[in-house]
């Protein structure tokens, strides 16, 4: 994993396509045991877009994006080989801590996991983490993230209140909230809405579309019908492959292999 | 398929065959719930008569001495003649609070320490093998650890400590009840700990916290009301711990607590008067039930406190 090679691949993939990568993976294979999860896959994720993931269950989405923030090593059994590259850093590099990776890397799971703190708490877990204490910037970063994260108007006056008291829908958007209040680069969705109701749904799902102007988003989701309404570009996973990778609209529309085909029009999976 | 079919039709009729033995069945669910009722009568009754006998002894004993001078004199002197007798129980609720304290300061870090070990560093299998061990530490007697107190702790203490110790003194009980309690308040912290749901770890790791960040901000408050919890229930096993301070702790009641010179609780004060030859129906005799009452509401408070303080800290998940 030599550093100088990474760069060779960030400018190769500058040149080889046309957005800028926030993420170079290449040969990256991934093992649960003797379970073969991710099998070579190579994958550049574009910078302010949304890429979206999909595949049947058990295809290896959730393992693929855990490895871009290292979550997946919580598994003690996990063997990797590869490299990931992140705005030419390796990742797996030791003088590259796991900590400031998640800092640069953040993530937004299946189920809500708001902490049982109150809803200002939540947002002000990770600032304060790291380092800020002052009243006021705090303040300033709970609101900004609130805001971000379309659920201000609905949690201003019970800022102190249990986050659980709010609904599945004001959970997951209190998460993303929690996650943009370290002002990440990149956001990580893992099947963010399979929990919520079709309305929770679709704010969500607009939240995204706002929040690419500023973040690199990559998603999760089981439903093609959000990937093909969300995301800019889309990546289909099959058996721990990546089968077809391009513009959502091209993979929908005109799929270049069968099993794609197959599976976008509900022959399987 | 067919198969299947013949497979559900025998277990149908063997259904059927057995609804005859229902009946039988029918009384045992008429009849055991009546047993288990009659055990919980039992049980709440046996724990009347002993807050009634107590009670009744308590008022003997206070018909003697002044419940007013049993609060504030300090002294506990009662083997002398009736009216040169001392009845000051703050000697010896200051003897038991003192080996309380000192057995707190060692088991509530150190139990804590093992707790978050367990449960946020330890692997599966290290967590497999120390969890077993805690609970036969905790099984071992309690007389065991007297003995460990009074002929391994307090001659390690007099080597250290300048200027030596009393072979009686408060810091060796007080030390050894402390390891005692430790597996107690590892065991259930640790349970509680263990509950809260990794989703949460995950949440905060995906922020980029350490581990330790993750134990000490994320788990440890989450968990916080079963930690409190093993600390109250530690601190009323002290509280009410006898065979160790009887041992090691010797019988000088005083309220003026050096830690280094023998002092006595309130259950060695109890001990002490059951072993000796005091006869029934003297004043002695009815001092260890004002004694054991004043154990009694001291530990029904640390119980009171600990549903207080649990509800007060709950964090709802
Ligand atoms: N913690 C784990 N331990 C062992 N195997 C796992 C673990 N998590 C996932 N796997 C295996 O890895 C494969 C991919 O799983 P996953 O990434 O969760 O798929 P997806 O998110 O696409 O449904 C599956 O075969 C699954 O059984
Ligand atoms: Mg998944």
């Amino acid at each position: 994993m030599d550093i100088t090679i990474n760069k060779q691949l960030v400018q190769k993939g500058e040149k080889d396509q046309d957005f800028t990568p926030v993420f170079n993976i290449n040969n990256l294979n991934l093992w649960y045991g003797q379970d073969h999860a991710l099998k070579d896959i190579k994958f550049d994720i574009p910078e302010k877009q949304v890429t979206a993931i999909i595949g049947p269950s058990g295809c290896g989405k959730s393992t693929f994006i855990k490895t871009l923030n290292r979550m997946v090593e919580m598994v003690p059994i996990v063997r990797m080989s590869g490299e990931i590259v992140y705005r030419d850093k390796n990742i797996f590099d030791p003088k590259y801590g796991v900590e400031e990776l998640r800092t640069q890397v953040g993530m937004v799971f299946q189920k809500p996991n708001p902490f049982p703190k109150s809803i200002y708490d939540n947002v002000a877990y990770g600032p304060r983490i790291h380092g800020i204490k002052n009243k006021k910037v705090l303040d300033e970063v709970v609101e900004k993230s609130l805001r971000g994260a379309a659920i201000w108007d609905e949690v201003k006056d019970r800022l102190n209140e249990n986050a659980y008291g709010l609904s599945g829908g004001q959970q997951q958007r209190l998460c993303i909230a929690r996650c943009l209040a370290i002002e990440p680069d990149v956001i990580l969705m893992d099947e963010p809405t399979s929990a919520l109701d079709p309305i929770s749904t679709l704010k969500v799902e607009e939240l995204v579309q706002e929040l690419k102007k500023d973040y690199s988003i990559v998603i999760v989701t089981h439903n093609m019908q959000q990937a093909a309404r969300i995301s800019d570009r889309t990546a289909f996973f099959l058996n721990g492959e990546v089968v077809e990778y391009t513009d959502t609209s091209t993979l929908f529309s005109n799929p270049s292999d069968k099993r794609t085909e197959d599976y976008i029009t509900g022959r399987f999976g | 398929m067919s198969r299947d079919k013949t497979n559900q039709k025998s277990i149908r009729s063997m259904i059927q065959e057995n609804k005859s033995s229902r009946s039988q069945s029918a009384v045992m669910e008429k009849v055991v719930p009546k047993i288990f009722l009659i055990c919980a009568i039992i049980s709440i009754f046996t724990t009347l008569g002993i807050v009634f006998t107590l009670l009744t002894e308590t008022f003997t004993f206070f018909s003697r001495i002044s419940i007013v001078e049993f609060f504030t004199n300090t002294r506990w002197f009662p083997f002398t003649s009736d009216e040169n007798a001392d009845y000051g129980i703050i000697a010896l609720v200051l003897g038991t609070l003192t080996v309380t304290a000192i057995a707190m300061v060692v088991a509530i870090p150190v139990g804590l320490a093992v707790a978050i070990y367990l449960s946020e560093y330890a692997s599966a299998k290290t967590r497999k093998m120390i969890k077993p061990i805690l609970e036969v530490l905790a099984g071992i007697p309690t007389i065991v650890y007297g003995f460990f107190a009074l002929t391994f702790v307090t001659p390690l203490l007099d080597k250290i400590i300048p200027g030596g110790i009393s072979i009686f003194n408060a810091l060796s009980p007080g030390i050894v009840v402390g390891i005692m309690i430790i597996p107690m308040i590892a065991s259930l912290s640790e349970d509680a700990m263990n509950a809260v749901p990794n989703a949460m770890r995950e949440g905060a790791m995906a922020l980029g916290a350490t581990r330790f960040e993750v134990a000490i901000k994320v788990v440890l408050p989450a968990a916080l009301s079963g930690v409190i919890a093993s600390f109250v229930l530690g601190i009323s096993r002290a509280i009410g711990e006898t065979m160790i301070v009887t041992i090691a702790g010797g019988s000088r009641p005083t309220a003026d607590i050096n830690v280094t010179e023998s002092i006595q609780t309130m259950t060695a004060y109890i001990v002490q008067v059951s072993q000796g030859d005091t006869g029934y129906g003297t004043t002695i005799y009815y001092s260890i039930y004002a004694v054991g009452m004043t154990l009694f509401v001291f530990t029904l408070i640390m119980n009171l406190l600990a549903q207080f303080i649990s509800r007060k800290f709950r964090e709802e998940y």
